[in-house]
């Protein structure tokens, strides 16, 4: 999750590297996805991937991917995942995140884990975040 | 539903973050972070031990630290700490501090498996996804060590909760990705392929992705999916929009779960059982259906869902690549996503359409789209999109639509986004070649090629113009013609005057008839721009001239003229100025025959595979130009090069290879171009015609005795050129793999190996995996002699092509003992004077054999001087002999050896004698030279 202003709000990485090139590849999808504008597509190649992007008011929600990876699942997911933070956080905006972003780690390892779609459902997702928030 | 409040339960967190978020200044946030840094130190060292809640508070607040971009160097253990609390929050901050600032402290590592494993086993269905987490989020070695074997275990337990079987699942996937080795196949293989029909879509949706990449690399072990796959895909298919309730997304049931398992059919060739693909069948066709229904929604995610399906579909239709109607169904509906209003939708499009056009059965279908994707090359703004669009119609190409298609992307290129221009270049050139029926048109499309984006043309293009010109007599003075127009423009692009010079110095005189484009006027336009030109064109244009005094003798006195002037004979660069130097003398010296030998037209190149097309994949990646486009352009090359009315060619063709030019030069010139340079070399040469193509290994060997430079090596693959030098004990050896074929060796790599240890030491740097088609790669090799040798180094080479058997070769390299030589000039006393100091038998070994090669004197001079000894003059008292003397330089000693070799012309004799300070020496000179002779 991208800033606008290039601050990251959170970042995954489901492949191994090291805190300079992580600091690189971040500051390059940026550079590559605020460009854009909205007429056009939400991919856009990157290296050998390809980044699925979607931007929501002040916040990129990028993914990269395979470029033989399914565009238009991915994007969903995005949209799918955005709904449940909407959701948890009530009416989530950029300060929930950041004040909580010990608990959208949570969020996003509820759904996508290894890389991987984990769960789809919003229900399911929402029922086992609200499980463990009532735990201490 | 309870929102979540701002930082509930941390209120110091908070307070934390909202101070740093109210810093003015970069400064004024340093200060804030180490003053909390401070006092984060102060309490995990202090005395009082810290409650559970203080400790998840405070490595909180380091993991925020850390998150905004400061280093953290303590709290690992504190963390660590919270991993075996029992409440639920403390465990998960120490988890998430672990996940993302994990190192490779083995102590640690030790302590954070042990909690791991605790929480594993201990039957809390919460902490097992906490420590499952954790693993697929760290996914290093290590763990994958612990509990590769676990975690299969828990996956198809059949008391595992659903939630965990799903982290389970997808943590499994992610250890395998890391360490393929560490996760064994087992029984548990069969029992998550039944997972496919779990009740939960949940452990589904995440244990195909564990099944498919198993499938991948397993395919018999996991092939009972696809029936698997197949009835749970047409159960959601068939399903309403409402069966499946959490599952469904704005009205469509399970997209993510449908999109995975026709992913994972895509694994598979279409199934066998009649059955099975019946149903298949069935199932693609409800989505093709479904795509033609009215949506049920206006949202966009409606659509996107659906249609990621639809996509996914298109995708295994094509993979199987057997259902004409299918195929030409997903083509119509494709076609419709061409002008729909979404620049997704169309972007996706363009790109499906590109696999489709591959398909015999659906290209015809493509074509039918062809004047929407031109304007979609006109008009789209997202450069990515017109990309896609320029990928289409070198899809849909075929001789039919080539021209239009040119035409359109020539167009094109005039104010094409520069990031994509080179690639353009080569797939025009590539279609121009492929497509041509009049080579005219052919030639016409390079030019224009070169005129519009010439900077964008790389030598593969232009070098390729030029072997369909040699090769096509109908086309030669056409070709002619043309580029002497074309560099009558002003400002002509230096690719052009490569092609100019090149094509008129071989065809100038089928337009010199016209008064217009007389020789002297050819001669003075290429003249025109030589001053402009880099070295490397210069170095052609020189060629060209030379050509140009064979083909018009009346130009012969303009361009010696030109040759004589200081700017060539005494030019800095030195290939400029050997050839300048060369080229003048052969226009001097040599009669009109030899002249006309040597500078004979160029014969007919030998059909090879366009390395544009080698070129343009390496761009794309492989897999991008798919096999039936290879094989098409193979055959399609063939008729180019005129292979049937030509007949295969002949010996008379020189291998591009015996190039000797090319290999002293620092910068070889085209290879075309080096083979003009070749035939030239030859009549230098004082050693007379070029290497031989070797066929034993060692026998390029024993020719480099006397010589540093040449080919070493060649078979139909490989040229291995050598170049080297010595200096006192050191060497320094430049080797020059040429790939003879087109097609790209891989894996290519080179040992050198040193019998003796001791005695020599060789240093190289690993060489370039990849060789395209007809490059050359260079290695450098330091030599250093540490003590006297007998046994060459070895050099090993191995490489592959397409992919197949691996070629294995090892050579002698002509490392040989009297390259480490310093010739020593002496007087006739001084050297009978050291003979005798050197009587001891064994300091002295001699050969008496028959003449192997000419005992021409001039022929043994030059190879007693390349042996790199001084040759003594008026020494021995017969003037028959011959007498040489030098040093031979090791890291630990000098050598000194005289040498004396007694020729008998009438018997076909010689005698030759060593006698050096080494015994070893005498002997290793004497065998080395006794078959140089």
């Amino acid at each position: 999750m991208l800033g606008t202003t290039g601050k990251t709000r959170l970042a995954k990485w489901y492949m191994q590297f090291d805190d300079d090139e992580k600091q690189k590849l971040i500051e390059e999808v940026h550079a590559v996805v605020t460009v854009r504008d909205a007429k056009h597509t939400n991919f856009v190649e990157f290296r050998n991937f390809k980044i699925i992007y979607r931007r929501y008011a002040g916040l990129y929600f990028c993914i990269c991917v395979d470029v033989t990876d399914n565009n238009l699942a991915y994007l969903e997911g995005i949209h799918n995942f955005v709904e449940v933070l909407n959701e948890y956080f009530h009416n989530v905006c950029e300060l929930d995140l950041v004040f909580n972003f010990y608990k959208v780690y949570t969020v996003v390892d509820e759904m996508f884990l290894a890389g991987e779609i984990r769960e789809t459902s919003q229900t399911k997702v929402l029922k086992q975040l609200l499980m463990l928030q009532s735990l201490e | 539903m309870p929102a979540v409040s701002k930082g509930d339960g941390m209120r110091g967190l908070a307070v934390f973050i909202s101070d740093i978020r109210n810093c003015k200044s970069k400064e004024a946030e340093i200060k804030r972070i180490n003053k909390e840094l401070a006092n984060i130190r102060s309490k995990f060292k202090g005395d009082k031990a810290l409650d559970g809640y203080s400790k998840k508070k405070y490595v909180c607040k380091l993991l925020f630290i850390f998150l905004l971009g400061h280093d953290i160097d303590f709290g690992h253990m504190e963390a660590v700490n919270l991993l075996s609390s029992n409440k639920y929050t403390e465990k998960q901050i120490g988890y998430l501090f672990i996940s993302v600032l994990v190192n490779s402290n083995s102590e640690l590592i030790r302590l954070i498996n042990n909690a791991i494993k605790n929480d594993l086993s201990s039957r809390n269905p919460t902490f097992m996804c906490l420590a499952l987490h954790c693993i697929a989020n760290v996914g290093s070695r290590e763990m994958a060590e612990a509990f590769a074997s676990e975690i299969p275990r828990i996956l198809v337990a059949g008391d595992t909760m659903d939630s965990v079987k799903q982290s389970a699942a997808l943590c499994l996937l992610r250890l395998y990705k890391t360490s393929p080795d560490l996760v064994l196949m087992g029984e548990w293989t069969s029992r998550v392929v039944h997972l496919l029909n779990d009740q939960h879509m949940g452990v589904v949706t995440a244990a195909i992705s564990l099944i498919t990449c198993l499938s991948q690399k397993n395919p018999d072990e996991f092939k009972t999916c696809v029936s698997l796959a197949v009835s749970r895909l047409s159960r959601i298919v068939s399903s309403a929009s409402t069966d499946l309730q959490d599952y469904t997304y704005y009205f469509v049931p399970a997209p993510w779960l449908s999109c995975k398992l026709l992913r994972l059919l895509q694994c598979y060739p279409p199934p066998e059982d009649g059955a099975v693909k019946g149903r298949l069948v069935e199932c693609l066709e409800t989505i093709l259906n479904k795509a033609q229904e009215p949506p049920k929604s206006k949202k966009v995610q409606h659509s996107n869902a659906k249609n990621a399906i639809l996509f996914e579909a298109i995708s295994l239709i094509i993979h199987y690549d057997s259902e004409p109607n299918l195929l030409v169904r997903a083509c119509n509906q494709l076609g419709q996503f061409l002008q729909h209003r979404e620049t997704n939708l169309r972007y996706l499009a363009l790109e499906s359409m590109c696999t489709l056009a591959s398909s015999e059965f659906s290209h015809e279908a493509v074509k039918t789209h062809i004047e929407t994707v031109i304007n979609a090359l006109k008009t789209e703004r997202d450069v990515s999109v017109r990309q896609r669009a320029a990928d289409l119609l070198y899809a849909m190409c075929d001789r039919s639509n080539a021209k239009q298609i040119v035409a359109e992307m020539l167009s094109y290129l005039e104010t094409a986004d520069y990031s994509i221009r080179e690639e353009m270049v080569l797939k025009v050139a590539i279609l121009a070649e492929k497509y041509a029926v009049d080579y005219s048109w052919y030639v016409d499309t390079i030019l224009n090629l070169i005129r519009i984006a010439g900077d964008y043309v790389s030598e593969e293009v232009w070098y390729r113009v030029i072997q369909i010109v040699i090769n096509r007599d109908d086309v030669q003075g056409y070709a002619a013609k043309t580029v002497f127009e074309a560099l009558q423009a002003p400002a002509c692009h230096e690719n052009m005057v490569k092609v100019g010079g090149y094509i008129l110095g071989e065809f100038g005189n089928l337009i010199a008839g016209d008064p217009r484009s007389s020789p002297l006027v050819q001669f003075n336009l290429l003249h025109s721009k030589f001053h402009l030109c880099s070295v490397p064109t210069r170095a052609l244009l020189l060629s060209a001239y030379i050509k140009f005094i064979n083909l018009f003798p009346e130009t012969k006195a303009t361009i010696q003229e030109v040759l004589r002037c200081d700017s060539q004979i005494r030019n800095s660069d030195v290939e400029l100025q050997q050839r300048a130097v060369e080229y003048l003398k052969l226009s001097s010296i040599a009669s009109t025959d030899v002249l006309a030998t040597v500078l004979e037209e160029m014969p007919p190149f030998p059909e090879r595979e366009s390395s544009i097309l080698a070129k343009l994949k390496k761009k794309k990646g492989p897999g991008a130009v798919s096999v039936t486009e290879l094989d098409d352009s193979k055959r399609e090359a063939g008729e180019l090069n005129g292979g049937a009315d030509r007949g295969p060619d002949t010996a008379s063709t020189p291998s591009p290879s015996a190039d000797l030019l090319g290999i002293r030069s620092a910068a070889p010139v085209g290879a075309a171009q080096t083979n003009a340079g070749s035939l030239l070399v030859d009549v230098f040469s004082d050693s007379g015609p070029a290497a031989p193509s070797a066929a034993v290994n060692d026998d390029g060997f024993l020719r480099f005795v006397c010589k540093n430079n040449g080919v070493l090596f060649e078979n139909q693959l490989l040229q291995i050129g050598i170049k080297s030098e010595y200096r006192q004990n050191l060497g320094r050896m430049y080797l020059f793999y040429g790939n003879k074929t087109s097609v790209q060796f891989a894996s290519f790599s080179t040992t050198v190996s040193c019998p003796g240890e001791l005695q020599l030491n060789v240093q190289s740097k690993p060489v370039e995996p990849l060789v395209e088609g007809g490059a050359q790669i260079q290695q450098v090799l330091n030599i250093e002699c540490i003590t006297d040798f007998c046994d060459a180094p070895l050099l090993n080479i191995k490489f592959s092509r397409y992919g197949g058997a691996l070629q294995n070769l090892t050579l002698k390299l002509p490392v040989t003992i009297n390259k480490f030589f310093q010739p020593t000039e002496m007087s006739s006393s001084d050297f009978f004077q050291r003979w005798k100091q050197l009587s001891q038998p064994q300091q002295e070994a001699q050969k008496i054999f028959k003449a192997n090669h000419s005992m021409d004197t001039e022929v043994l001079k030059a190879k007693l001087l390349g042996l790199g000894t001084a040759l003594l003059d008026n020494v021995d008292p017969n003037p028959e002999n011959y007498v040489c003397a030098g040093v031979i330089q090791t890291k630990g000693q000098q050598i000194g050896c005289l040498l004396r070799l007694e020729p008998n012309a009438q018997a076909q004799m010689y005698r030759l004698t060593l006698r050096c300070s080494k015994d070893t020496v005498s002997k290793r000179l004497c065998e080395l030279l006794a078959q140089q002779f």
